[in-house]
C-alpha cells in the first residue's frame, strides 16, 4: 500500500512488481474468461475448418477442402445472397424510417421525451420476443393485420403474410424496423444534438432554406454517426438469424436462410462441425473487415471535423 | 465550400420590409395561428408514431388475457369481450417445464450474469485504470476487440469447451458465456468510470486505513455506482433476451430459458399453434425488459451514447 502511495506522487515512474501483480490479479477474471470463450473458441473454429469433423467418429485433417467445398455449395451462396439482400433492403429502411424520427424528436418540445420513450421501446424487447410477437400479429387466420385488412375492406380474404417470399420478407422487413428504428434514431440524435447551434442559427439567418441547412450543414457535420450507425446497422444484419428461424422457419420454399442460420444448419442439425467451422470463419473474416472500415471510416470522419 | 456560399446567399426580399403598425399585427396573429396548426399538426404525427411503435405491445398484452376459444380470433378489438380470462397463462403453462421454472431459468441465468458482469468488470476497470503493469494496453485493446468477432461464429467450441468443463447443458455455462459476451462494454465502461474518480479520494481513504477491496467497496465503488448501473442494465437486457446461444447451448427441457421454451409453443402441437400461449409468453417475457428500462432509462441511455461516442 505505502508503495502505490508514494508512487502515486511520482507518476511517470515503473511501479514495484509487487503492484504490477496486484494490477494483474485485478483484471486476471475479466483476461481468464475472454481467453477462454473467446480467444480460444476462435483458434479452434480456425483448426476445426481445416477437418472432417462430425459429431461421432475421428476428426480427419483435409487440408482447405471445406473452404474449396463453400465456393461450390449453391445453398451458401444463396444463403450469402440472401443475406446481403436483407442487410441492404433492412438498412435502407431502418435509415428511411430512422432518421426522420431523429429530426421529429431533435427539438426540444412538449411531449417530446415520451415520443422518444416510446419509440424506443420495441429496443429493449429480444428480436426472439419480437419475431415472436410479429409471427402472431402477421398470422392469416389468428392474427391482427390481414384480418384488420379485411375487415377494413381492403381485401377480400385475409391474406397469408408468411406464405409468399415477397409478402414473409416485407413482414420482416417492418418487424425489424418496428425493433431497431428506435435505437437508430437515438444514435442520430446524438450526432444532430451535437451540432453547434450557432451554425445553423448563423445560416438561418443568412437565408439558407431549411432543405440547404439539412443537405450542406446538417448531413456533412453528421459525417461520423452517419458511419457508425450505418456499420452497426449492417453488422446487425449480417448475423440475423432470430427473426428467419422464428417467423417463417427459414421458409418459403426454404430462400431465407441467412448466413448464421446456414452455419446453425450445418453444424447443429447436420453436425458437418468441420464445414459449420469453415464457414463461421468467412462471417467473422467478413466481419472483422468490416470492423476496419468502420475504424478507418470514423477516422476519415475525424479528419474532417 | 463553394457549395456552402450559394447555399447561404442573402434573400433579398427578407432585409428592407418595413410594414406598418397593423400590418404588423396581422402578421404575428397569423404568425400565432401558424405556430399553432404546427404545434397540432406536430402533435398528431407524433400520436401515429407512437401509435405505430405502441400498438403490438397494446395489442399482445391484452389480447393474452382473453378466454381459450376467443384467443384463437384476430384480436379486433383486441381486448376481453366476453370476460376477464387466464386462459392463455395457464395453457402456456403446459409446455416444457411449465411457465414459472422457465420464467425462473431466465431470472437466474439473467441476475447471475449481472453479478458476475457487474463484479468482474468493476475489477478489471479498476485494474486497468489505477495500475501499470505489462501488456496493460495489448490486454485492453484484446478485451475491445472481442466486440469485432461475432459470438455466432464460435459457438461449436463454446459448446466442445463447456462440455470438456462439464457445463454442458447448465445455465451455469451460459451465463459464463453471457458473462464474455458482456465484458468488452463493461470493461470500457467500468475503466472510463474509474478515470473520472479523482485519486485524491483514494490518497484520503489510504491515508483513513482502507486498502484493496475494501478501499474499492467501500469508498469507491459508490463513485462509481452509475457506471455499474449501466453494465448492469445492458446484461440484464441482453442475457434475458438472448436466444441462439441458449438455442444451442441448452440440451434439456428443464433447463431452457423463456425465449428457448417459447420455441415448442411456436412449433405447436399436432399442426395447431396455440396462439394464446404465443401472447402469454410474448407479455411474460417483454414485461421485464420494459420496467427496467422505463425505472433506469437514465442509465441505459447514458450506456448508450458511451457506445455511440466512442
Amino acid at each position: 500500500m505505502t508503495v502505490v502511495a508514494t508512487l502515486s506522487r511520482q507518476p511517470g515512474r515503473p511501479r514495484s512488481r509487487s503492484s504490477a501483480w496486484r494490477g494483474l490479479l485485478y483484471i486476471a477474471p475479466a483476461m481468464a474468461l475472454v481467453i477462454l470463450f473467446f480467444v480460444v473458441p476462435v483458434i479452434v473454429t480456425a483448426w476445426m475448418s481445416l477437418h472432417a469433423w462430425p459429431l461421432m467418429g475421428a476428426q480427419r485433417w483435409i487440408g482447405i477442402s471445406n473452404y474449396v467445398r463453400m465456393i461450390h455449395d449453391a445453398r451458401f451462396l444463396s444463403a450469402l445472397r440472401f443475406t446481403g439482400l436483407y442487410t441492404v433492403v433492412a438498412t435502407i429502411a431502418i435509415f428511411a424510417v430512422a432518421f426522420p424520427l431523429a429530426l421529429f424528436v431533435e427539438k426540444q418540445r412538449r411531449f417530446v421525451g415520451a415520443y422518444r420513450t416510446v419509440i424506443f421501446l420495441p429496443v429493449v424487447v429480444g428480436l426472439a420476443t419480437a419475431s415472436l410477437l410479429w409471427v402472431w400479429l402477421a398470422n392469416v387466420d389468428s392474427g391482427f393485420i390481414g384480418p384488420l385488412l379485411k375487415e377494413l375492406g381492403l381485401v377480400e380474404r385475409s391474406p397469408n403474410l408468411l406464405a409468399s417470399f415477397d409478402a414473409a420478407f416485407l413482414t420482416i422487413i417492418v418487424m425489424v424496423v418496428w425493433k431497431i428504428a428506435g435505437f437508430t434514431m437515438i444514435i442520430l440524435l446524438t450526432g444532430l444534438q451535437a451540432i453547434p447551434s450557432d451554425i445553423v442559427e448563423a445560416a438561418r439567418i443568412d437565408g439558407a432554406k431549411r432543405w440547404q441547412r439539412f443537405r450542406y450543414l446538417t448531413l456533412p457535420l453528421m459525417r461520423r454517426t452517419i458511419a457508425l450507425a450505418l456499420i452497426i446497422s449492417v453488422t446487425g444484419s449480417i448475423l440475423a438469424f432470430d427473426q428467419f428461424y422464428i417467423m417463417t422457419a427459414g421458409g418459403p420454399q426454404n430462400r431465407m436462410i441467412s448466413v448464421v442460420y446456414y452455419i446453425f444448419n450445418q453444424s447443429f442439425v447436420s453436425f458437418n462441425l468441420g464445414y459449420g467451422a469453415s464457414l463461421s470463419i468467412v462471417l467473422l473474416a467478413i466481419l472483422v473487415a468490416i470492423s476496419i472500415v468502420q475504424l478507418w471510416l470514423l477516422k476519415v470522419g475525424d479528419d474532417k471535423a | 465550400m463553394t457549395m456552402t456560399q450559394s447555399a447561404f446567399t442573402l434573400d433579398p426580399t427578407m432585409t428592407d420590409t418595413r410594414p406598418t403598425d397593423a400590418a404588423n399585427e396581422a402578421a404575428k396573429a397569423a404568425r400565432a395561428r401558424r405556430r399553432r396548426n404546427g404545434a397540432v399538426a406536430y402533435h398528431v404525427a407524433g400520436a401515429a408514431i407512437a401509435l405505430f411503435f405502441l400498438a403490438p405491445f397494446a395489442i399482445a398484452f391484452l389480447a393474452s388475457f382473453r378466454s381459450g376459444p376467443e384467443s384463437m380470433t384476430p384480436p379486433l378489438p383486441p381486448w376481453p369481450t366476453t370476460a376477464f380470462s387466464l386462459d392463455s397463462y395457464r395453457s402456456l403453462d403446459t409446455f416444457g417445464a411449465g411457465v414459472w421454472q422457465h420464467t425462473l431459468n431466465s431470472l437466474v441465468v439473467s441476475l447471475a450474469t449481472v453479478i458476475l458482469t457487474v463484479a468482474i468488470s468493476l475489477l478489471a476497470g479498476y485494474g486497468f485504470s489505477r495500475y501499470r503493469f505489462p501488456f496493460k494496453n495489448t490486454l485492453f485493446v484484446l478485451i475491445i476487440a472481442t466486440l469485432m468477432i461475432p459470438f455466432q461464429s464460435i459457438l461449436t467450441p463454446l459448446f466442445i469447451i463447456l462440455a470438456k468443463l462439464g457445463l454442458n447443458n447448465s445455465l451455469f455455462g451460459l451465463v459464463l458465456v453471457y458473462v464474455t459476451l458482456q465484458l468488452p462494454f463493461s470493461v470500457f465502461m467500468m475503466r472510463n468510470a474509474f478515470d473520472a474518480v479523482p485519486k485524491e479520494i483514494e490518497e484520503a481513504a489510504r491515508i483513513d486505513g482502507a486498502r484493496d477491496l475494501k478501499l474499492l467497496v467501500r469508498v469507491l465503488l459508490p463513485l462509481v455506482l452509475p457506471g455499474a448501473a449501466t453494465v448492469a442494465i445492458f446484461a440484464f437486457l441482453n442475457a434475458w433476451n438472448e436466444f441462439l446461444a441458449a438455442l444451442v447451448l441448452l440440451s434439456s427441457n428443464d433447463n431452457y430459458t423463456m425465449p428457448v421454451l417459447m420455441m415448442a409453443v411456436r412449433a405447436g402441437r399436432l399442426g395447431a399453434i396455440n396462439w394464446g400461449a404465443v401472447q402469454a409468453g410474448v407479455v411474460v417475457m417483454t414485461i421485464p425488459c420494459l420496467i427496467i428500462f422505463l425505472l433506469l432509462q437514465r442509465y441505459y441511455m447514458r450506456g448508450l451514447m458511451a457506445g455511440a461516442v466512442k
